[in-house]
């Protein structure tokens, strides 16, 4: 039924487009659509380029130098990057740190998200509105508003007029991981309950309606009839989740600051900010980086761009 | 590298999962007694519970907590009044810093937007339209820093002679200029920086409003079309006001996006060279300079940016929403 209607759109875009590029000719147009789309592609292939390069040749000669003369391609950048134990090496330890940030990360925003969402949707109890509408406008709070009170709350506990609420954490070492996972599920969770409460509400009530004369409880709805329904938002929302976090620079950076836990985005910000000694390694370990969300991005698009416009269009 | 690096990390992921898991099936198992009573209010404190502390102890309290920090000192110790936001905006390089984040919030939702725009129509029915709005879309999935990197490449400067290894450069060259060092020439540097959010933020216009644009209905610019309007007036009278609600949104995010930004100027150049903006010198307030009452001065003017246009965005989609029944 998608692809249908998407000709359909295709159709009826084809002739409307055709009369707007008349606004400017055929082949203006042309040209300057080419060369949006140029400059928005070369400068990741320079950088990818500049990756398979020798040290020598990226310090001396521009990348595009690589076309005329390809001289030695080889990854041994890459290599280096990740298991050097030289400066600028060893970075495989801080791509284990992301791995390791991202999945509960994404997992628990996402799981708790969708049981806030089903209750703010199918539970009926008093003061849900009211509820729906403060979580609703926390999305207005920027994440920088909770970065020291956060940390203060993780280093030194929760204290309210001398009654301790929260201990202190002292997490040291691969433990501060923790501190990481839970900022990043924080920082997800408005934005993911207002998406999700969005899908959840056009679910059919009678549908519900049917489950619950059957007899069954709030937790088997939730389960085995509004979850497999919302499967296509629950993934939307997890990509959008996963390319934050995994592609997060301040929270990781704040929550895990030793060296040695840092995510690899983290590092590679520092980098690139001192652009000291070994510079011309940047290229292979950003795109170590790069690669695994634009893999996921480009094999899961559709639902990216279905929670985009859910998100942004219908509100 | 050694082993048990390897296995503490992994080690401490698993076990976050296995408790994790725990607690879920703690709060099922609470959910499907309190269900089995038949209490709502219980069954919905449970389902909600999780969230709402993460959301009161890891947002409510410490927005709460900052707004308190902006009027006291730099450690949190005596009370100073609105001291630190006279700091704000009257501190010659507080005023760079807003000045500056004015530029950014005005210039990148504009040129995102309208440069969005553009690229949708000028592919919208082309053949390959689909190929084209990928190439422009692929950096959303690439962070902030990854760009960053990836232009500090193009803007690289080699003053030492020899051949210019930075794109940008080697085009000046080939024109017959000599090379600039962009990112160290202050003001234009901040506008070279605002090129990368720009960057990646069309690829999300374009989608958005390319969606858009197969909705806006064909018998109206039919009808246009038949009454003599030329493409030019059909662009700005029926296109332009068909899609308006979404321009707002796809500016507003870029807005709210652009106001947040961290990432590239940390990565660029650390702020130097005036290219400071608001959410980077408050966390390096906070956290370098240790002036954590300036930091959360910062933070709170940054909310205090995001209000309105958030308040003016709901308005408009409920608006919307009216409009439409």
């Amino acid at each position: 039924m998608s692809t249908r209607t998407a000709d359909q759109a295709a159709r009826i875009g084809e002739t409307r487009g055709e009369r707007l590029r008349r606004v400017l000719s055929s082949r203006a147009a042309s040209v300057v659509a080419i060369v949006i789309a140029a400059l928005w592609t070369i400068p990741t292939l320079g950088l990818f380029v500049s990756s398979l390069r020798p040290d020598e040749d990226i310090r001396t000669t521009g990348w595009w130098n690589f076309f005329a003369d390809p001289g030695s391609v080889s990854l041994y950048n890459y290599n280096y990057v990740l298991y050097s134990d030289s400066q600028g090496g060893g970075l495989i330890i801080n791509l284990i740190n992301t791995v390791v940030i991202t999945i509960p990360g994404v997992v628990v925003p996402v799981a708790f998200a969708a049981m806030a969402a089903y209750a703010l949707s199918w539970i009926k109890f008093r003061g849900r509105n009211l509820l729906y509408v403060g979580i609703f406008a926390l999305q207005v709070v920027p994440l920088q508003m909770a970065l020291i009170p956060l940390l203060s709350i993780f280093s030194s506990g929760l204290h309210i007029g001398g009654v301790t609420l929260i201990p202190a954490w002292d997490l040291e070492g691969v433990n501060t991981l923790i501190q990481v996972w839970i900022a990043h599920s924080i920082f997800g969770l408005p934005l993911a309950i207002f998406l999700l409460h969005n899908f959840m509400r056009e679910l059919p009530g009678d549908v519900m309606e049917a489950a619950r004369i059957d007899g069954a409880s709030h937790s088997q709805i939730f389960r085995k009839v509004v979850l497999p329904l919302v499967t296509p938002a629950i993934a939307s929302i997890a990509i959008f989740q996963f390319l934050w976090v995994w592609n997060d620079f301040l929270v990781g950076r704040t929550f895990a600051p030793g060296e040695a836990t840092r995510p690899l985005t983290a590092v590679l910000g520092d980098m690139a900010g001192t652009w000291g000694f070994g510079w011309t390694r940047l290229p292979a370990a950003a795109f170590i980086a790069i690669i695994v969300p634009l893999v996921v991005f480009l094999l899961l698009q559709r639902y990216f761009v279905r929670g985009l416009l859910a998100g942004s269009v219908k509100g | 590298m050694n082993i048990s690096a390897y296995l503490d990390r992994f080690g401490l992921l698993a076990v976050g999962l296995v408790a994790f898991a725990a607690v879920l099936l703690a709060l099922y198992g609470l959910a499907e007694l309190a269900s089995r009573r038949d209490r709502n209010r219980a069954v919905a404190f449970v389902f909600l519970a999780p969230a709402v502390l993460f959301l009161v102890v890891g947002l409510v309290y410490p927005a709460v907590r900052t707004v308190v920090m902006s009027f006291y000192d730099a450690k949190s110790e005596n009370f100073v009044g609105f001291d630190n936001y006279v700091w704000a905006v009257s501190d010659p390089d507080a005023l760079q810093i807003l000045v500056n984040t004015a530029l950014w919030i005005v210039i990148v939702p504009l040129v995102s937007t309208a440069l969005g725009l553009l690229y949708a129509v000028l592919i919208d029915g082309r053949a390959g339209e689909r190929v084209y709005k990928a190439l422009v879309f692929l950096p959303m999935g690439i962070s902030f820093v990854g760009a960053s990197i990836i232009w500090k490449f193009v803007y690289q400067y080699n003053g030492a002679g020899g051949e210019q290894i930075g794109l940008l450069n080697q085009v000046v060259v080939w024109l017959g200029g000599s090379p600039v060092n962009w990112l160290n020439e202050s003001p234009w540097n901040n506008l070279l920086l605002m090129v990368v959010l720009v960057w990646i933020e069309v690829g999300f216009a374009t989608v958005v409003l390319s969606a858009s644009l197969k909705g806006v209905p064909t018998e109206i610019v039919e009808a246009a079309r038949i009454d003599g309007a030329s493409p030019a007036e059909i662009f700005w009278n029926v296109t332009v006001p068909s899609i308006r609600s979404a321009i707002i949104v796809v500016a507003v995010t870029v807005f709210i996006a652009t106001l947040k930004l961290f990432d590239i100027v940390r990565a660029m150049t650390q702020g130097h060279h005036g290219t400071d903006v608001l959410a980077h010198n408050m966390v390096e307030q906070a956290f370098r300079l240790f002036e954590r009452g300036r930091g959360a001065t910062l933070a709170v003017l940054l909310f205090l940016l995001v209000v309105p246009v958030v308040i003016y965005q709901v308005r408009n989609m409920r608006r919307q929403e009216l409009e439409t029944r």
